[in-house]
Formats: C-alpha cells, sequence, structure tokens
C-alpha cells in the first residue's frame, strides 16, 4: 500500500464501458471518445480499490460509476443502508465515513476508499449488544415500517458527535436530512435524548 | 450514469493537468455533480477527484487581510467555526440554513457556488427543451410551473432561479474568489463569478475550462458582525430558498452608514441589491425606510404567473431581515 498514491484505490485495469456492443468491437478501446458527439461507448476503468466498513477491508474491482450505497448492498450484501430516493433528498442511506454522517448516495465508492465507513451493521458488539441509540430507538418506539430507521440511527450517532443534539428544537432542526413516511419525527427525538448523554466518551469511528 | 474515468488528485497541478482535456468535472463533495450525473444532465467523461486537496485547501483563517476560506472547506466546519458565527454570522448562516447534516458534511464551499439551479426542466431531461441543458433548444419553464422560478434577472432564454445560499453572504461582503488555472492564479471578486443568462443561459460562471477555485476571501468589515441571513422557504427546515436575503448594517446611532444587501431565491444569480443599499444610505432604519429600500430591490422585478407572489415575498423578507440585523448588537 505505501507504494499507492491514491489510499485506497489499489490499480486499474481496462476494459469495455456499458455499452450495448459485444465484446468483438476490439476498436473501441482505442476509439477518441472526443470525436463522437455522444460518446455512449467508450474506454473505461475498473478500479480495484479497499473498502474499510465496519473495522474490515475488503477489495473490490469496480466500475467507477459504483456508489458507495451499491457497493455495501450489492457487492458487500450490507442491506441495511436504505436506497430511498437515490438522489441525496431522504437520508435513508446514510452511514458514518471517518466518523461524519454522509450520504452513501452520493458517494463514489472510489471517493471513500481509504476511509473507514460505518453502517448500522457495525454498531452492535459481537455479543449483540445493542449501541445505546439502537437501544433508545426501541425503547421509545421510534420507527413505525422501519425502512428509514438504519439512516434515522447513523444520523443521530452523526448529529450527537456533532454536538448538535442540545435542544429538541435542535435535533429536529439537525436530523432534518432524514425524512420519515410513517412520521415517527416525535419519538425519534426522545430516543436521541435518551441516547445522548449514554454517548458521552464514546466515538463511532470504525465499526 | 455514463461512463467516465476516474482519478484522484493530491496536488493543485495535477488536479489542472488530470482536467486539462475536454469534458472533464471536478469532484469535491460530489452532492451537485453525482445527483446530476445519475440525473443525465452533467456529462462528464473525466472525473478528477479533488477532495485529497482538502489537507491544503480546506482552511478557515482570520487576520488582518479579512477572513479566507479554503475551497475544500465543509459547509459543516464553516458553519459551525465558532470565529465566523461571531464576526460573520451571514456567513455561518446562509450555510446552517442550506441543505441538510449530511450534505453540509459532504459539501465544500467551492462546490457549493457552482451548485446548478433546481428548475425541474433543467434536471428533467425528458423536456426537450431547456436552453441551459441544450443551447437553442428552448425554455420549458416559460410556458409551465413557475413558482420557484427568477423575477430578477431573467432574459426570454432562461429564467431559472440561482438556488444556493452561501453564495448571498460572500456578494455582500464584497468577497473574492480565487483560481488556479492552466494560465496561473488569478483573484476575481465574487460578484463576476456568476453571469446574467441572457442569450447564453448555459454559461453560468466567469470559469475558464479547467479552472480550480481553490478559495474565497472576505476583506475586514468589523461591522460585519451585525449580519444576518434570513431565509424563507416552503418549509421550515431542509429545503430551498423561496426569498432570501443577506443584510451586513453598520449603523451610527439609529442612522444607517452603509447597507450591503444581497438576494437569493429570486434571482438567476446571486443578486447585490445596490439599489436598495443606496436608499438606504444615511437614512434612519425605519419602517418607511426599510420598505422604500425593498421597493428599490424589486423595481425591475418580472413575474410570470406562478411566481406572481415573489416579490412582495421578497419585499417582507428583506425589510425582516433588516430589522432582525438593526436588532444585533455589533
Ligand atoms: C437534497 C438537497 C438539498 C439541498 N439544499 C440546499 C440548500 O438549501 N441551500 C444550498 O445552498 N444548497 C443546497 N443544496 C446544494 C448543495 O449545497 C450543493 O450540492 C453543494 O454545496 C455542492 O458542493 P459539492 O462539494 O458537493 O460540489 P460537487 O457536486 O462536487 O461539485 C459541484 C460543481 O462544482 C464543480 N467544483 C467543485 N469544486 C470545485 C472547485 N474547487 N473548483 C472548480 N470547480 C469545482 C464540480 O465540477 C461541479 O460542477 C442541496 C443539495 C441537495 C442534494
Ligand atoms: S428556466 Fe432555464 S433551466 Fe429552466 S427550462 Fe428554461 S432554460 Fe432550462
Ligand atoms: S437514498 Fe440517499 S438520500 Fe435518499
Ligand atoms: S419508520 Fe417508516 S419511514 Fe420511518
Amino acid at each position: 500500500m505505501t507504494t499507492q498514491p491514491t489510499p485506497g484505490v489499489v490499480g486499474r485495469r481496462s476494459l469495455l464501458g456499458s455499452g450495448a456492443v459485444s465484446a468483438a468491437a476490439p476498436l473501441l478501446a482505442v476509439a477518441p471518445a472526443a470525436a463522437q458527439p455522444t460518446p455512449i461507448l467508450k474506454e473505461t476503468a475498473v478500479l480495484d480499490l479497499v473498502l474499510r466498513v465496519n473495522g474490515q477491508e475488503h477489495r473490490l474491482a469496480l466500475d467507477p460509476r459504483v456508489t458507495l450505497l451499491d457497493a455495501l448492498r450489492e457487492e458487500l450484501g450490507l442491506t441495511g443502508a436504505k436506497k430511498g430516493c437515490d438522489q441525496g433528498q431522504c437520508g435513508a442511506c446514510t452511514v458514518l465515513l471517518d466518523g461524519r454522517r454522509v450520504l452513501s448516495c452520493l458517494t463514489l465508492a472510489a471517493r471513500a476508499a481509504g476511509g473507514a465507513v460505518t453502517t448500522i451493521e457495525g454498531l452492535a458488539t459481537e455479543d449483540g449488544g445493542l449501541h445505546p441509540m439502537q437501544q433508545a430507538f426501541l425503547d421509545h418506539d421510534a420507527f413505525q415500517c422501519g425502512y428509514c430507521t438504519p439512516g434515522q440511527i447513523m444520523s443521530a450517532i452523526g448529529c450527537v458527535q456533532e454536538g448538535h443534539a442540545g435542544t429538541p428544537d435542535e435535533i429536529r432542526e439537525a436530523m432534518s436530512g432524514n425524512l420519515c413516511r410513517c412520521a415517527a419525527y416525535p419519538n425519534i427525538v426522545a430516543a436521541i435524548e435518551q441516547a445522548k448523554p449514554q454517548m458521552a466518551g464514546r466515538r463511532t469511528e470504525r465499526g | 450514469m455514463r461512463p467516465f474515468t476516474y482519478d484522484r488528485a493530491d496536488a493543485v497541478p495535477a488536479a489542472l493537468r488530470a482536467a486539462g482535456s475536454g469534458a472533464s468535472s471536478y469532484l469535491a463533495g460530489g452532492t451537485t455533480l453525482l445527483d446530476l450525473m445519475k440525473l443525465d444532465v452533467m456529462r462528464p467523461e473525466r472525473v478528477v477527484d479533488i477532495t485529497p486537496l482538502a489537507s491544503r485547501l480546506g482552511g478557515i483563517e482570520a487576520g488582518p487581510q479579512g477572513l479566507r476560506l479554503g475551497a475544500l472547506a465543509h459547509m459543516s466546519a464553516v458553519a459551525d467555526d465558532a470565529m465566523v458565527r461571531r464576526d460573520y454570522p451571514v456567513i455561518a448562516e446562509s450555510l446552517a440554513l442550506a441543505a441538510s447534516g449530511q450534505l453540509r458534511n459532504m459539501a465544500t464551499l467551492g462546490g457549493n457556488v457552482l451548485q446548478r439551479t433546481r428548475c425541474n426542466y433543467f434536471r428533467d431531461v425528458s423536456y426537450a427543451a431547456c436552453n441551459k441543458r441544450r443551447p437553442g433548444s428552448g425554455c420549458s419553464a416559460l410556458d409551465g410551473v413557475t413558482r420557484l422560478h427568477a423575477v430578477l434577472g431573467t432574459s426570454e432564454h432562461c429564467i431559472a432561479s440561482y438556488p444556493g445560499d452561501f453564495a448571498q453572504a460572500l456578494l455582500a461582503l464584497d468577497g473574492t474568489v480565487e483560481l488556479e488555472g492552466p494560465q496561473g492564479p488569478r483573484r476575481i471578486p465574487f460578484a463576476e463569478l456568476h453571469r446574467l443568462p441572457g442569450d447564453t443561459p448555459h454559461l453560468e460562471t466567469t470559469l475558464a475550462p479547467g479552472e480550480l477555485i481553490t478559495g474565497f476571501g472576505v476583506p475586514p468589515l468589523p461591522w460585519a458582525r451585525r449580519s444576518v441571513y434570513l431565509k424563507v422557504r416552503d418549509r421550515e427546515s431542509y429545503a430551498f430558498a423561496v426569498a432570501s436575503a443577506a443584510v451586513a448594517l453598520d449603523l451610527d446611532g439609529g442612522r444607517v452608514r452603509e447597507a450591503r444587501i444581497a438576494l437569493g431565491g429570486v434571482a438567476t444569480r446571486p443578486w447585490r441589491a445596490r439599489e436598495a443599499e443606496a436608499v438606504l444610505a444615511g437614512q434612519v432604519l425605519d419602517e418607511a425606510a426599510a420598505q422604500r429600500a425593498a421597493e428599490a430591490a424589486f423595481r425591475d422585478a418580472r413575474t410570470h404567473g406562478d411566481n406572481d407572489f415573489k416579490p412582495e415575498l421578497g419585499r417582507r423578507t428583506l425589510v425582516r431581515a433588516l430589522f432582525q440585523a438593526q436588532r444585533l448588537g455589533a
């Protein structure tokens, strides 16, 4: 790893892009894309990268287009982070990247390589002990269908760690990027108020 | 999403080199770029990830030269910075009231000022006509839903509003933009970064191809402590401005020595309301003076039906912001 200029991105190899042309079109690899008005077919590189998720390193070969959300769900089988909108509008895909909450649907996997990702799956201890925020969501019934919940919990942890959980009003403002169609909002605020003091001195950086 | 080549640059010269070829885009937080690439609105063939530059271009510094903000500083870091909040509240507030906690952690100041319009016809490629997306194709908004469109600075070719918040704060404080490009470094007034749509709405800024924003400067302005960003939106949080006002006041007792005013949500680019500033200079700031200033700011407004309410909302937003700033202790 020390010889790599780009942390996490360990190499790349060439292949054809997502064009709907059979493999028997060898010219494509050298066709200068700039000559075409709308280059649909062109050379892209597969990125070999290392994703560190919940304390474990995963070596993946990915198309540069793959988002962190798709890498987690489709490549690593970590389906806790949800795809609600895929446009940065709902918060269901929230994970921690180096301890800060981000939207995995608007983060390229390549961009996350080299950082430490924490997902909802990485919160509980080996023996199943829940993170105080998970326990608080259970205690306060802070969900109904549960679809938004992994994103809410990751965002709530980020919100507390950022120091934005001072008052219920501040919590509501800081959590406004997480939509809940079941409108569990009052219970979510109560859960965060419960977990906040229990999180003192604890920092979720990596799983 | 169309295929692209991914590059990561850990120094400015490497970034400029990588972006040197044709259709490339810098990737900072990605919250505009990736969103619009998924929608097929932006189509870079090469994406140059500049996030590693944050170690050098992510700073927040204050000194005798004023304030300097690195282009890679995150919105959240600047919004939470104690010095910025105390000395330049309009900057901190414009960032804290924008987007969401997650987005502010991802998004950078450089990307923020370059965010694209939220015009639905621009964002939806199934509408063939959009001069901003496809020069010469027409404007779907002109006979569409225009509730969120601009009333100032429009042209017959585009009426899309500039959606960001932070830009108004920079504009009101006479900020500057620091750039690095193939031609070397340069610095321009922030007021010269964005263009009016005119008959070329696809050209939104005065940046040269491949030019990189490295930072922003704000000249020293002690009375910037008396500044506010007031944002009116369809819901109380996590929404773009329908109308907003960045205001800074230099007061001499009850009288205005100087006022700085920039308006958001209502114009095609970050909008400095110099006519309103001129109305206030030397006046006692009372209801009548604030109202006259607001009238002046929207004198040239042109509405399009659904957004007929905007000049009045914009005027009231400005009046309220002026009084809010007046009440602050500086
Ligand atoms: C759901 C949602 C709600 C939002 N609400 C608000 C809101 O209320 N108020 C608001 O102001 N904004 C809002 N935004 C917009 C958000 O603030 C911007 O998307 C963000 O600031 C862009 O910054 P970025 O670093 O992610 O930019 P990127 O997406 O990485 O880049 C944006 C553009 O700038 C270029 N670029 C980036 N950095 C540089 C640089 N240093 N030099 C040259 N070019 C560069 C990129 O090539 C790209 O074209 C919202 C966004 C979303 C998705
Ligand atoms: S208002 Fe501008 S961005 Fe919107 S459809 Fe018309 S030309 Fe395109
Ligand atoms: S799926 Fe990422 S914000 Fe909705
Ligand atoms: S619990 Fe159903 S969406 Fe939040």
